[in-house]
């Protein structure tokens, strides 16, 4: 045994899956204890707000500042409020006033600015209608009046004498430290459609994904474990009826009689345990099948016939002297069950047959969800992509951990 | 010959008695449930009804329809001569089009998707399988890795991925329908072509993630044979290697005729569901549009000719594998 472990530890291929998966496990636990709270709290009021720090616009015009003078922050400001229209506007005026703008880009605003600046005036001669003349006068005032003004000014209204009346000034050098501000929330994956933090949702998902993966491999590996065992050993006619059925549910796709059942069941009765059962259900076909396939290899081996011959019972025949033989199979084909369990609670929500909703969010329903909001078309990648990640980082390491043991224990596919 | 025939008539008879369960299960499983799928069904329909009788009146209407004041064997020969008529009632969800109407019109989409997607997929990946098998040092570091990651990435996730690449981002394919929506189908290039765009996405999704699974069954399975004794031996006779290889892949292909027979019924579950992304108009949107508009008898029908087309995928698969494997041929003489 302990050398079996070794062994498996000193699998490449194992340890790499199995770092990736004590990764995702680890985060599963150690997230929400730093970030604790419902899951589905809806913190957002807008819908598929960007990843990234959000700190109160109110607490930080109050928020204690400290001047900086950084050489291009007029010139970034003034960019971020010039509109392509004034762009192109500008650009134009430097085709008339036959200014030399070969190579300068629409988007290098320091470099328009700079040369506006060098050679605008209204007084020059140039060829062009009274309109036009009034049009880049007044597009020259406004970059100007971007560029001088420095101060804003912070007003509330008195609730008493319903004057207007000046909270703070605003230098246009001020900067706020963000971690002075009093209210800040760092959503690392944004919000998704309900206005809800992703990461948040993400990782109670994925426990709950797990779980689901969990308890539909191990109903899977019983029954499968179970039907192979009686066939294979018992034999005869338990072993045709028994094979009859495991070849039965194998050509019928198992996701067909989960979208049966699932749409069978109402919203009400599909918990994410039930849910969970149901794949089980549907999936214990491939364990059953290799079960069979070991048993029937081990059934007339020497210690087995021992056995039977000191009248030991089936059960104990079974659980000392063939179990231990075929644990390997049976291990391998639960880690895969449990990987395709979560794929198949995916699917499931995504065709609108998942979990109950607006309980838990398992990574199905999430992927659900931005769909149907559409967030794909709308470049809202955090609502999906990290779903999408998620599913396969966990199936990958689930399945690079059995190509270990597979491995491990059959020599000849060794690298 | 004779043999030959004797292989056929049971794979014949095996294909009947699953379809045969098919159509049970079909029948069965949503009329065992606890929960009367009537009531379930006329629940979702007179959400927001206030009157009573008009609700009571509605429940009565499917009852009739889907005959479960009868009696369960009674229900079931109606089922049976129904849907050998090809005869699924009406859609709820699309009324008054019937329901064979609307699979008639998604099936052809699905199959011309998903079968040349299958095949071109498992053909790739067992090209790419081999080769990494053969070359094994360098090439299999890198492509085993990947080919495992790729067969991870769910379908539908592959599918997403390529879509916001392709459709949005560089905008070279359109992002959803199996034609352009302006257009009415009809016989002309332009047709054909706008056909042929919109194939691309959704095609190359699926094929993309039936590689990996495929690439790495075929290396090990090509490693297996590559082990084996008469490898060793055609070596010592001074065989050529490049015909040794050609004997490998022979052998170790037909294992993954099977492998493709088995995870058929997984594989066009993921690519249904893919079909749900594209909005592709094959019967993987028609169930997800049945499901949404609860519309019973369109999921029922749509599950059991899906079930029929993997059954027969089946079939014609041991057909094939019979007809290339002298093995099989042998195991069948006797």
């Amino acid at each position: 045994m302990k050398n079996t472990l070794r062994q498996i530890f000193h699998s490449p291929k194992f340890v790499g899956g199995f770092c990736i998966f004590v990764f995702i496990l680890a985060m599963m636990i150690i997230y929400p204890l730093i970030n604790p709270g419902d899951p589905l709290e809806r913190i957002g009021v807008e819908t598929f707000s960007k990843p990234g720090i959000y700190f109160s616009m109110y607490d930080a015009s109050t928020t204690k500042t400290s001047p900086f003078r950084l050489a291009d922050a007029d010139d970034k400001r003034v960019a971020s409020k010039l509109s392509m229209e004034d762009r192109v506007a500008m650009v134009e005026w430097f085709g008339l006033a036959e200014v030399d703008v070969e190579g300068v880009s629409m988007d290098d605003t320091e470099t328009l600015l700079k040369l506006w600046d060098e050679n605008y005036s209204a007084d020059k001669k140039i060829k062009m209608t009274q309109a036009k003349k009034k049009y880049f006068k007044r597009l020259n005032n406004s970059i100007q009046s971007l560029k001088a003004a420095d101060k804003m000014e912070v007003v509330s209204k008195n609730p008493e004498s319903g004057e207007n009346e000046t909270v703070t000034t605003i230098d246009k050098n001020a900067y706020v430290n963000v971690s002075d501000v009093t209210n800040t929330k760092i959503l690392p994956l944004g919000t998704d459609n309900f206005g809800r933090d992703v990461l948040k949702e993400l990782v109670s998902a994925t426990r709950t994904s797990i779980g689901i993966g969990l308890i539909a491999g191990i109903v899977a590996t019983l029954i499968g474990l179970t039907v192979g065992l009686l066939a294979g050993y018992v034999g005869g006619l338990v072993d045709d009826l028994l094979s009859l059925v495991t070849n039965l549910f194998t050509v019928i796709p198992s996701f067909i009689l989960l979208i049966l059942i699932s749409y069978s069941l109402s919203q009400d009765q599909r918990g994410p345990s039930t849910v969970a059962v149901v794949i089980g259900l549907t999936s214990w076909t491939w364990t059953a099948r290799s079960v069979r396939s070991q048993v029937i290899s081990l059934r007339n081996r020497d210690h087995v016939n021992l056995s039977k011959l000191s009248g030991h019972s089936l059960v104990r025949i079974i659980l000392t002297d063939i179990l231990p033989y075929i644990a390997s199979y049976v291990v391998m084909a639960f880690i895969l069950q449990v990987s395709s369990g979560i794929l198949a609670e995916s699917q499931l929500s995504l065709l609108g047959l998942g979990p109950k909703t607006t309980v838990t969010p398992t990574l199905g329903l999430m992927m659900n969800w931005a769909m149907l909001y559409s967030a794909h078309l709308n470049g809202s990648w955090w609502a999906y992509f990290p779903v999408i990640l998620t599913i396969t980082l966990i199936s990958f390491s689930l399945n690079l951990m059995n190509t270990g043991l597979d491995q491990v224990f059959n020599p000849e596919l060794r690298d | 010959m004779k043999n030959y025939m004797k292989y056929f008539r049971k794979k014949i008879v095996w294909f009947l008695i699953t379809l045969v369960f098919a159509v049970i299960l079909n029948f069965l499983l949503p009329r065992l449930m606890p929960a009367d799928p009537v009531a379930a069904i006329t629940g979702k329909l007179t959400q927001g009804m206030t009157d009573a009788s008009a609700a009571q009146e509605v429940y009565k209407r499917y009852a009739e329809e889907f005959g479960t004041n009868k009696s369960m064997f009674e229900q079931f020969i109606l089922f049976v001569k129904k849907a050998v008529r090809g005869d699924f009632g009406l859609s709820f969800s699309q009324y008054p089009r019937s329901v064979s109407n609307i699979i008639g019109s998604a099936i052809g989409w699905t199959v011309a998707l998903q079968l040349p997607a299958i095949l071109v997929g498992w053909i790739l990946g067992n090209l790419l399988g081999a080769l990494a098998a053969y070359m094994r040092k360098g090439f299999d570091k890198i492509l085993l890795p990947i080919s495992l990651f790729c067969s991870n990435v769910p379908a539908f996730g592959m599918a997403v991925v390529l879509l916001v690449i392709f459709g949005i981002n560089l905008k070279i394919a359109p992002i959803a329908g199996g034609y352009d929506a302006s257009m009415i189908p009809n016989m002309s290039w332009k047709f054909f072509y706008s056909v042929f765009t919109h194939y691309q996405l959704p095609f190359w999704s699926i094929v993309l993630i039936s590689i990996g699974g495929q690439a790495v069954g075929m290396r090990s399975m090509s490693i297996y044979e590559l082990n084996a004794d008469y490898v060793k031996y055609s070596r010592f006779l001074g065989i050529k290697d490049r015909k040794i290889v050609m004997y490998v892949f022979r052998n170790a292909m037909l294992p993954q005729i099977t492998g493709l027979a088995m995870s058929i019924g997984t594989m066009i579950g993921g690519a249904l569901v893919a079909e749900i992304i594209f909005s592709y108009p094959g019967l993987g949107s028609t169930m997800y549009a049945a499901v949404t508009a609860a519309d019973y008898p369109l999921i029922s029908a749509t599950t059991l000719i899906i079930t029929i087309m993997v059954l027969l995928a089946n079939f014609l698969l041991d057909i094939i594998y019979a007809i290339i494997d002298p093995r099989v041929k042998a195991a069948q003489f006797d």
